[in-house]
């Protein structure tokens, strides 16, 4: 615990608070009003949950990007599981996907009604449940970052080792880089800089944003999670802010290495090859997922079974893709807490243990 | 809102967060409310002829029956033990139902029943009356433990959730979440809580200690299921002030902390089984921690938290200087640990 309590240490936290308020003030005194994303769940709610935007000035802003895997998954996707699972196969998930609307219903709606829905705690658990029942295909809803992708593809590798067929993945894997460049390039939104991830940074490693930073000089800090990290991060947007040269500043380099993690990377390079992504709220970003090679498709849910992932409706009401782009705070939008509370969610940033809306509603309602 | 979906029960209508408090109100406190079961205290104080009693009942499912520092039995005896205490008496007397499943061994029996022994004779309760029944394998998981307590009131000390008032201090008498995270590392195999136990313990000892200032001692509970957290959130609910809890100054186990740091919970949301939570007014703050420091039980003893602020607000200063809102837990975190 000691080294966690030295990241939480309050004469320290003091410290960056004088220096980022004196930072502030002279942004302020340029009548510049800063707004800085995070594009990670964990860091969606740890920012909520020490308090970390009542402690920054007025003039500091922090939004909550497309940082949450359960968040960006499509409308169309969740469909395209119900109607999997509604075959008669078996959906195996992480929990948080069960409660995520699609086109109206959620994957928990399908198994009240018998839909087998498995909840895996590691995506590992997939290919037992597809050794137990070798009559029933297991479809593993293969959602996620750069942080979920290894372990995921390392059960596709595993499924082929063993030579297993009645096992498949139905992709909807997300990059972090591409989205934000779709970000920094989208008219609509305003964000200043970017608090760059800290899992998912370990794994691409912090050499990854380089041509990002420097094509669209944003300014970049890779945070860590804990309070003193992400208060040192916003110090160092500010400072390059001021001094209007944009960089990648590695904060978090006692995790993360210029190079990230080899053998997740050459893993996925073996089993994976880019294509386009579907982001919820946001559309379709080119580039911005990863598909299974072809010599694998055997083990695509979606060639498999014919599933075309397009033309979902999600809720009307629901302005989870306005939150996810940093147009609207959660508490903002009309169904907060009322119509869209975490036991009853319509969207799925409430749905998501690290949706922003579920952050808020937990920690500022 | 009816959360009841599909009107089914939810494991988490077993929490002691937002769907226990549902279910109760909606089903129980409809029926059975009007009489001493209104406010939901952890125990009736009842007139009889020459005076008064304290009755309370709890029932105990933990899995597994036995865990570092404790097992079912200990628990048993305890959970209604505090409950007694906590609502200003002094236990007595203790009903003792068990239901066993078939094929239970004989000698893990046994000694769950010494150590039901054991903890009513440090708590100085009498086992007064009870009942056994078995059912068939599969009908219940091992054994399943009612207890039901009558205590004596404690001259002047009548805790009471409406005496709170803007001002007052909240101690807390132990580190939290211990026994909820005990139970889960033992449950679930977690390697690295070595040294954890559960803090299952009466806290008799310490309400006498209280009760010296009775006068100014205006609420106690146990924060068993829901933590510290449903306690405090029970104190400021439908009322004109909220509290504020500073971070720092709340006591935890450095095992506790660690596990929760791992799996992502707040320890303000986990179990304990010996731990008390004490509403007073702020002058007797200095008085009860110190006669609570005297006493073994009471060694870590801190205040954590003011009456004050928002209204029906629990807000967590953090350690940065930041400030957060403690809610209830909404379902279940970590079913069967008490």
């Amino acid at each position: 615990m000691k080294y966690i309590d030295g990241f939480r240490d309050p004469d320290a936290a003091r410290y960056l608070k004088r220096e980022i308020g004196a930072l502030a003030k002279r942004l302020a005194a340029a009548e510049r009003t800063v707004r800085l994303m995070e594009v990670c769940g964990s860091h969606t709610m740890a920012i909520a949950r020490y308090g970390i935007r009542q402690v920054l000035p007025e003039n500091v802003r922090l939004l909550s990007g497309p940082g949450c895997p359960v968040c960006v998954t499509d409308a169309a996707y969740i469909d395209a599981a119900i109607a999997l699972a509604e075959q008669g196969h078996t959906i195996a998930t992480f929990g948080d996907m069960l409660k995520v609307p699609g086109s109206g219903r959620t994957l928990a709606d399908a198994r009240s009604v018998g839909g087998r829905v498995k909840v895996c705690y590691s995506p590992m658990d997939a290919i037992g449940e597809a050794e137990e029942n070798p009559s029933r295909e297991v479809i593993f809803l293969a959602i996620g970052f750069e942080t979920t992708i290894p372990p995921v593809t390392a059960v596709v590798k595993a499924a082929n080792a063993k030579g297993l067929s009645n096992i498949s993945f139905l992709t909807a894997f997300k990059l972090v880089p591409p989205a934000l460049e779709a970000l920094t390039t989208d008219p609509e939104v305003k964000v200043d800089g970017f608090i760059c991830p800290a899992h998912v940074s370990a794994i691409i490693g912090s050499d990854a944003y380089v041509p990002f930073v420097e094509k669209h000089e944003v300014p970049c800090v890779i945070a860590g999670f804990e309070p003193l990290d992400i208060l040192m991060g916003i110090k160092g947007l500010l400072e390059q802010l001021l001094s209007g040269e944009p960089e990648l500043v590695n904060q978090y380099s006692r995790v993360v290495k210029k190079e990230g993690n080899k053998a997740a990377l050459a893993l996925m390079d073996a089993h994976l090859e880019p294509a386009d992504a579907s982001w919820r709220g946001i559309g379709t970003i080119p580039s911005s997922g990863l598909k299974l090679r072809p010599q694998l498709r055997r083990y695509d849910a979606a060639e498999k079974f014919g599933v075309r992932l397009e033309g979902g409706t999600p809720d009307s009401r629901c302005r989870c893709g306005d939150v996810l782009k940093g147009k609207l705070l959660p508490p903002e939008c009309p169904l907060f807490g009322k119509a869209c509370n975490t036991l009853r969610p319509v969207g799925p940033c409430m749905v998501s243990a690290e949706g922003s809306c579920a952050a808020y509603y937990k920690y500022s309602r | 809102m009816n959360v009841l979906s599909d009107e089914r029960i939810l494991l988490g209508h077993g929490g002691g967060g937002r769907l226990t408090r549902d279910l109760i109100d909606n089903e129980i406190v409809s029926r059975f409310g009007k009489g001493p079961l209104q406010g939901l205290p952890d125990g009736a104080r009842l007139g009889i002829a020459g005076g008064e009693i304290v009755f309370s009942t709890d029932s105990f499912v933990v899995a597994p029956l036995v865990f570092p520092g404790g097992d079912i039995g200990k628990l048993a005896v305890h959970g209604t033990v505090n409950d007694v205490a906590v609502s200003g008496g002094t236990p007595r007397w203790l009903s003792l139902a068990l239901i066993i499943e078939e094929g239970l061994e004989l000698a893990r029996l046994r000694g769950i029943l010494d150590s039901i022994a054991e903890a009513a004779k440090e708590c100085g309760v009498i086992v007064a009356t009870g009942d056994t029944k078995v059912v068939a394998r599969g009908q219940c998981d091992g054994l399943y433990i009612n207890t039901a307590g009558i205590g004596e009131p404690i001259e002047g000390l009548r805790p009471d959730i409406k005496k709170i008032a803007r001002g007052d201090v909240v101690i807390a008498s132990g580190p939290l979440g211990d026994h909820g995270m005990a139970v889960m590392a033992a449950r679930e195999g977690l390697g690295f809580a070595q040294g954890l136990r559960s803090d299952t313990a009466p806290v008799h000892r310490l309400v006498h200690a209280a009760a010296t200032w009775a006068e100014d001692v205006k609420f106690m509970r146990d924060p068993t299921r829901g933590g510290a957290a449903a306690v405090l959130n029970e104190i400021v609910e439908g009322r004109d002030f909220g509290v504020v809890v500073q971070e720092t100054a709340l006591p935890y186990s450095p095992q506790a902390r660690a596990i929760s740091e791992v799996l992502g919970i707040d320890l303000l949301h986990v179990a304990s089984e010996g731990r008390l939570l004490l509403v007073c007014a702020p002058e007797r703050a200095r008085d009860i921690l110190n006669a609570w420091k005297n006493l073994p039980e009471g060694k870590d003893a801190a205040l954590i938290g003011r009456v004050t602020g928002d209204k029906g607000r629990v807000l967590l200063e953090t350690a940065i200087g930041g400030r957060r809102m403690i809610d209830v837990p909404q379902g279940e975190l970590l079913p069967r640990i008490c």
